[in-house]
C-alpha cells in the first residue's frame, strides 16, 4: 500500500489552505465590520482547537472551557481597564485612578490582585499562566484520583457555574454582570479604530495558525500517540508504566492556555469582557463547535466554529425564534448522525474522490474513520 | 455578627433559617430524586432534567387556569389533579425521548450529555414560544396561604409545609417502587448486570424506557411543587441543573439514600450561610466545598459496593 499523500504533507496543505482563507480571502471579501465579527468567532476557535486535543484525542470532556476563556479575557480586560482609568480620565470620581465600577461600589483602593495588571508584560503572562495554573489546580487532584469521563464533565461544569456567580456577585472587584467595559487603548494604541481592528484580526489569525501548528506537533509526536492510547485503553497505558494522570493534566493545561489566549484576543477585538462568556452556556456551546467540526480534526474545529457562529449570527438576525431550535437540533444531529462532524463527512465522502482524482487508488480513503471517543 | 440580638431572637432566627433550609431541602430532594434514578441508576446524563421540571410547572399552570375557568368551586383541589397531569406529561415525553434518542447512546455517556443539552435548548424555546418569555405564577388555593405561628417569633408558611409533606410522600413512594416492588427489582437487576438480567428474561429495553419515564415524571412533579413557592419561566430549568447534578454526585451516584443525605447537607449549609453573607457568596462557598470534596472523594458520600 502506497500512501497517496503523507499525513504530514496533508496537514501542511490544510494549514496553508486555512491560512489563505483566513488571511487573504476573507479580508478581501468582507467589509471591516464583518471581518471583526469573523475575528470574534476565531477567538472561540482557540477553545475549539484545545478541545480537539483534550476531548477528541485524550478523551477528556471539559464543560468548563469558558472559565479559561474568561480568565484570559479578564486578564487582558483588567490591563486595558487600568490603562483607560488614568487619573485624568477618572478625576470626577471620589477616588481617581481606579476603574469606574470600583468607584461606584465604594471601593477606595485598587485591590491587590489588580496591581500586577498595571504592566503589559505581566498581563500578557497572566493571559496564559493564570488559566494554566487554574487548570492545573483543578485537574491534578482529579486525574490523580482517576476521576474522569462524566464526573470530570460535571465538576468542570459546576466550576463554570461557580465562576459566573462569583463574578456577578463581586461587582466591586469584577465589574459584575456588565463585565469590564469601556476599554480604549493597549499601551497607548487605540484599539477601537478600523485599522487597529484589522491589525488585531491578522494577529489573531497568526496566533490561531500558530496554535494549530503547536497542536499538530503535539499530535504527531509520541506524546500524541500516548494520548490516543489513553483514551482507548487507559489501563493498558498505565500498566505499560506511563503516568496517565500527568499526561492528562498536561493536555488539559494546554487546552486551558489556548482558551486563555482566545479570551484575551476576544477582549481586544470586541472591546469588553463579561460573565456571559464564562458560564455554562458558552462553555457547552464551545464544545458543540468542536463536535460540528469533528472532534478529531484540528482544522475541522476551526471550520465548525466559523460555520456555527455564522449560522447563529444570520439566524439571530432574521429569525431569532428559530435559532435555539436550530442549535438544539444541531446538538442532537451531530451526536446521533455525524459523530465525526464535518471532518468525518469530508474524510468519508470528499477525500476518497480527491485521492481518486490524483490517480492513486487502494489507500487510506477506504479505512473507516476512527470511532468517536466516549 | 451576633451583637444586638437577644438569645431568644437568635434561637428564632436559627429556627426560621433551618425551616428555610428544610424547604430548600425538599426542593433539592424532589429535583434530584428523578435524576438519581436516571443518572444514578441508568447512568444517563440528562441535561434536560430541569426542562422536564419546567414542563411539569407549566402543566400545573395550565391546570390551574382550566380549573379557574371551568370549575372555580373545585379550585381547592386543583393541585392534586395538576400533579397527576404533570407526572403524565413529563413521563410520556421522557419515554418518547428515550425511545427516539437516548437508547442509541447508552454506550456513549458524554454524547448523551450533548444530545440532551440540545433537547433542553429546544424545550426552552418551545416554552418561550408557547407560554411567552414572561414568568407565570399560579394562584394558591385559599387553604394553602398564610402561615402557622408556632411561637411569637417563629412562623412557618403553610405552602412550605405542604411541599415538605409532598416530598416525604414521593420519597417513600420511590423507595417502595425501587426496593419493594417486582418492577424495582427488575430495574436494579438491569443496572447491576444488563446481559445477565436479559438472560433471566427481563426485557431490559422496556425497563429502560419506563425507568427513564419515571425519572422524568418525578421531575414533572417537582416542577409542579415549585409553582407552590415560586413563579415559572422558560429558562428556569437551567438554574437548577448544576445544583441537581452536584446533589446526586455528592450523594454517591448509585445510592438513593445518599442523594437524600447530600440534599440535606447542601441545603442546610447553604441556607445557614445565607444568613451570614450575601446569597451569591453562600452559593459559591457551598458549591466550592462540594466540588473540593468531590475532587478528593469522587465516589461521593455513599458508595454502593458492587463487584464489576
Amino acid at each position: 500500500m502506497t500512501q497517496a499523500l503523507s499525513p504530514r504533507f496533508k496537514n501542511l496543505i490544510g494549514l496553508l489552505l486555512l491560512a489563505v482563507l483566513l488571511a487573504v480571502v476573507l479580508p478581501l471579501v468582507l467589509e471591516p465590520f464583518r471581518l471583526n465579527m469573523v475575528g470574534k468567532y476565531l477567538t472561540y476557535a482557540f477553545v475549539a482547537v484545545g478541545l480537539v486535543l483534550c476531548w477528541g484525542n485524550a478523551g477528556i470532556l471539559s464543560l468548563g472551557q469558558g472559565v479559561f476563556f474568561g480568565l484570559g479575557g479578564y486578564a487582558m480586560a483588567m490591563y486595558l481597564k487600568l490603562q483607560s482609568s488614568t487619573l485624568e480620565a477618572t478625576k470626577i470620581q471620589s477616588t481617581p485612578g481606579i476603574p469606574d465600577f470600583m468607584d461606584w461600589n465604594q471601593i477606595t483602593e485598587l485591590p491587590f490582585f489588580w496591581v500586577p495588571f498595571k504592566s503589559l508584560p505581566l498581563s500578557l503572562l497572566a493571559v496564559v499562566l493564570v488559566p494554566m495554573a487554574f487548570a492545573f489546580i483543578v485537574s491534578f487532584p482529579m486525574f490523580k484520583r482517576r476521576v474522569g469521563g462524566v464526573y470530570f464533565a460535571i465538576i468542570t461544569q459546576a466550576l463554570a457555574a461557580i465562576m459566573t456567580i462569583l463574578i456577578v456577585g463581586q461587582q466591586g472587584y469584577t465589574g459584575g454582570i456588565n463585565g469590564i467595559t469601556d476599554l480604549r487603548t493597549l499601551a497607548g494604541w487605540d484599539i477601537r479604530t478600523d485599522s487597529a481592528k484589522t491589525i488585531l484580526y491578522f494577529v489573531n489569525v497568526a496566533l490561531l495558525l500558530g496554535a494549530i501548528g503547536l497542536c499538530l506537533l503535539v499530535r504527531g509526536s509520541k506524546l500524541g500517540r500516548i494520548l490516543v492510547a489513553m483514551r482507548d485503553k487507559e489501563d493498558r497505558v498505565r500498566f505499560s508504566g506511563y503516568d496517565v494522570a500527568s499526561f492528562k493534566v498536561f493536555v488539559f493545561c494546554l487546552a486551558a492556555a489556548l482558551a486563555g489566549v482566545g479570551g484575551a484576543m476576544f477582549t481586544l477585538q470586541v472591546g469588553f469582557m463579561s460573565p456571559s462568556f464564562v458560564g455554562i452556556v458558552p462553555s457547552i456551546e464551545m464544545v458543540i463547535y468542536t463536535a460540528v467540526g469533528g472532534r478529531l480534526s484540528l482544522f475541522g474545529a476551526v471550520y465548525g466554529t466559523l460555520l456555527v457562529n455564522w449560522a447563529k449570527t444570520s439566524f439571530s438576525e432574521s429569525f431569532p425564534e428559530l435559532w435555539l431550535f436550530g442549535l438544539g437540533a444541531l446538538f442532537i444531529a451531530v451526536v446521533l448522525l455525524f459523530p465525526n462532524g464535518l471532518a468525518g463527512l469530508y474524510r468519508s465522502h470528499v477525500e476518497p474522490r480527491i485521492d481518486a482524482f490524483l490517480g492513486r487508488k487502494g489507500r487510506s480513503g477506504s479505512t473507516p474513520a476512527p470511532a468517536p471517543a466516549e | 455578627m451576633f451583637m444586638g440580638y437577644s438569645l431568644g431572637e437568635l434561637g428564632s432566627i436559627f429556627a426560621m433559617q433551618a425551616f428555610a433550609g428544610l424547604i430548600l431541602f425538599s426542593v433539592f430532594v424532589l429535583m434530584s430524586l428523578g435524576l438519581a434514578i436516571i443518572f444514578g441508576q441508568m447512568g444517563v446524563i440528562n441535561m434536560a432534567h430541569g426542562e422536564f421540571m419546567i414542563l411539569g410547572a407549566y402543566m400545573t399552570y395550565l391546570t390551574s387556569q382550566a380549573f379557574q375557568a371551568f370549575a372555580p368551586g373545585l379550585y381547592g383541589i386543583y393541585f392534586f389533579v395538576a400533579m397527576v397531569v404533570a407526572f403524565c406529561a413529563s413521563g410520556a415525553l421522557g419515554m418518547l425521548v428515550e425511545w427516539s434518542m437516548i437508547r442509541f447512546l447508552y454506550k456513549r455517556p458524554l454524547d448523551t450529555l450533548l444530545a440532551t443539552w440540545g433537547l433542553s435548548l429546544i424545550m426552552q424555546q418551545a416554552f418561550r414560544s408557547i407560554f411567552g418569555a414572561r414568568e407565570v405564577g399560579v394562584e394558591l388555593p385559599e387553604w394553602m396561604m398564610g402561615s402557622l405561628a408556632i411561637t411569637d417569633t417563629i412562623e412557618v408558611q403553610i405552602n412550605g409545609l405542604f411541599v415538605m409533606g409532598l416530598t416525604t410522600l414521593i420519597a417513600i413512594a420511590v423507595y417502595l417502587l425501587m426496593f419493594r416492588s417486582r418492577w424495582g427489582l427488575q430495574v436494579r437487576a438491569v443496572v447491576l448486570n444488563r446481559p445477565m438480567a436479559g438472560a433471566v428474561g427481563i426485557d431490559s429495553e422496556r425497563v429502560d424506557r419506563f425507568t427513564f419515564g419515571l425519572g422524568c415524571g418525578i421531575a414533572g412533579i417537582a416542577g409542579s411543587a415549585f409553582t407552590m413557592i415560586g413563579s415559572t419561566g422558560p429558562t428556569a430549568g437551567q438554574l437548577y441543573i448544576v445544583d441537581t447534578f452536584l446533589v446526586v454526585v455528592f450523594g454517591g451516584a448509585a445510592s438513593l439514600a445518599g442523594t437524600i443525605a447530600s440534599a440535606f447537607t447542601i441545603s442546610q449549609a447553604q441556607s445557614t450561610m445565607e444568613f451570614f453573607m450575601s446569597g451569591s457568596m453562600a452559593k459559591v462557598l457551598t458549591l466550592l466545598v462540594v466540588v473540593c470534596i468531590l475532587m478528593v472523594r469522587p465516589e461521593g458520600l455513599f458508595v454502593l459496593k458492587v463487584r464489576r
